[in-house]
């Protein structure tokens, strides 16, 4: 057990290491602190509003920067070691598969809580501009970084098939877009004319967009955390799936 | 201490290790020689424990690596034939995580790395990005990376592969010299290192092991005098075929 932890921590170490190295890091922090700054000030326009939750011109627009980012991120995860064929080395330390699997995901999952924490100026403005429930912007916290974590397991799953990292993008972009899309408010709204109730609330469940928005306004509801739970689990899973029978 | 017993590999329809025994004890060099795509690499990656074999067992050291993969994984260093190496560290940061995962902590890690530096003759890159490195400084890196944590067992793919005539010469004394004290199994293709560098020598071809004893059994076998002319009778040629 121990010794696990310590190759899981050698791993999350080297992995950490060249996401700053490549510049992968900064670039996607940087991406994303612009992109949010541009809609939360410009867009949504939140000195005007006085959004003070930060519900609708801060978190809203996150889970659709992540479609995109998240995966750029993540897609050289397995891909790159496939492709130098690195995987062999790894794949022949004396280490279990679930050490690199868990290593390589919180290195990532440590590049976008660096990118979240680094957005504390607008917690600080909201703060200073009024009095917001600072529990409420938790949770929406909360909420975007599950979102996140999610997406990036999804690529890690993706990245585990294949070698090709534009491949890994493309793929695990379309399948998170997919995710988000479902319970989408304007999108469970079509599907609700179109195929009734209740077919739209299975689809709301699936999706992500219901569960992230329910953290958002501060409820904690356990099914939201149970179904971030399983989407990450079950794409881990099959991520250490996909990695052993690839080698048979 | 590498037993290997009637290992088979198949890819799909394609048999590329056909029921393979063979034993390398403490202090033995194997040879494991073979023309282009007979199994020597698959049956590396099998006894390393990267490839599950489809049937047969292996055990190193006593440890069956399929039970107990980490602990057989453990004893064996291994170079594998493409030598591997992340491009974005620098040498030495590489041998020390490679140190790291191996279970060494700080004098002992530092040691290690030093060591094995020194050993593949890497002072002058060590602090160099390994993407920048030239084909026969990134192998003798990976080489470095299975000399480590001084493994009982040592498997090298090709370990002179694209190395100068110096280094080549370097890496076979090196050999010779670690195989006093360890299991040794090696692959090449320049028969001369049977000579130099191994104590026994095994044929394979098509996934069969047809030759196998000293280099000097083998010359009394087929009453040749060149190793080369028993590789080519024992081995069938594409171009035969
Ligand atoms: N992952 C794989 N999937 C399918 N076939 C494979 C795979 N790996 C190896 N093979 C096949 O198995 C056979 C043996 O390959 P192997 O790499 O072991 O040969 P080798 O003896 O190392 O050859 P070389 O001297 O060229 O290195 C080849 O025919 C190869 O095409
Ligand atoms: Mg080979």
């Amino acid at each position: 057990m121990k010794q696990t932890l310590n190759h899981t921590k050698a791993i999350y170490k080297r992995e950490l290491g060249s996401y700053f190295n490549q510049l992968t890091a900064y670039i996607a922090i940087f991406i994303f602190l612009i992109f949010v700054m541009i809609m939360t000030f410009a867009v949504a326009q939140f000195m005007r509003v006085g959004d003070a939750s930060l519900q609708y011109t801060f978190f809203y627009w996150h889970p659709l920067v992540y479609v995109l980012l998240v995966p750029i991120v993540g897609m050289r995860m397995w891909s790159d070691e496939h492709r130098s064929n690195t995987i062999e080395l790894l794949g022949t330390f004396p280490i279990s598969t679930w050490s690199a699997i868990l290593g390589k995901y919180l290195a990532a999952a440590t590049v976008w809580l660096a990118a979240l924490a680094l957005t504390f100026p607008i917690w600080i403005t909201t703060n200073y501009l009024g009095d917001p429930d600072n529990v409420v912007i938790f949770s929406g916290y909360l909420g975007s970084f599950l979102t996140c974590l999610s997406f990036l397991a999804i690529t890690s799953l993706v990245s585990s098939f294949s070698k090709d990292q534009v491949v890994t993008l493309v793929i695990s972009s379309f399948l998170c877009f997919l995710l988000f899309l479902l319970g989408f408010d304007q999108v469970a709204r079509w599907i609700q004319t179109m195929a009734g109730e209740g077919l739209s609330e299975v689809f709301t469940a699936t999706g992500v967009w219901d569960h992230f928005r329910s953290l958002n306004v501060g409820n904690f509801r356990l099914q939201d955390f149970v179904w971030f739970a399983t989407v990450i689990s079950a794409s881990l899973v099959g991520t250490n799936f996909i990695l052993t029978s690839k080698r048979s | 201490m590498i037993e290997v017993s009637n290992l088979c590999k198949t890819f799909g329809t394609k048999t590329a290790v056909d029921n393979l025994s063979f034993e390398v004890k403490k202090g033995e060099v194997l040879g494991f020689l073979g023309p282009n795509g007979a199994g020597k690499s698959t049956t590396m990656r099998m006894v390393t424990g990267y490839f599950p074999p489809t049937s047969g067992s292996i055990s190193i050291c006593g440890i069956d690596i399929l039970t107990q993969p980490e602990a057989a994984k453990a004893k064996i260093g291994y170079l594998p034939e493409s030598a591997p190496l992340y491009d974005d560290m620098t040498v030495r940061g590489f041998l020390e995580f490679a140190a790291g995962i191996r279970g060494l902590e700080k004098r002992a890690k530092d040691d290690a790395v030093e060591q094995a530096i020194e050993t593949c003759f890497l002072n002058k890159v060590a602090h160099q990005a390994i993407d920048t490195l030239s084909k026969g400084y990134r192998h003798r890196t990976c080489l470095a990376q299975s000399l480590l944590h001084d493994p009982e067992v040592l498997i090298l793919d090709e370990p002179t592969d694209g190395l100068d005539p110096n280094q080549k010469h370097e890496v076979r004394q090196l050999i010779k010299r670690l195989g006093e004290t360890k299991a040794i199994l090696f692959s090449t293709h320049i028969l001369e290192e049977v000579d130099a560098a191994c104590s026994r020598a095994v044929i394979v071809d098509q996934g069969k092991i047809v030759a196998n004893g000293t280099p000097q059994s083998l010359r009394d076998e087929y009453k040749m005098d060149s190793l080369h002319d028993i590789f080519r009778k024992v081995t069938t040629a594409d171009t035969a075929a």
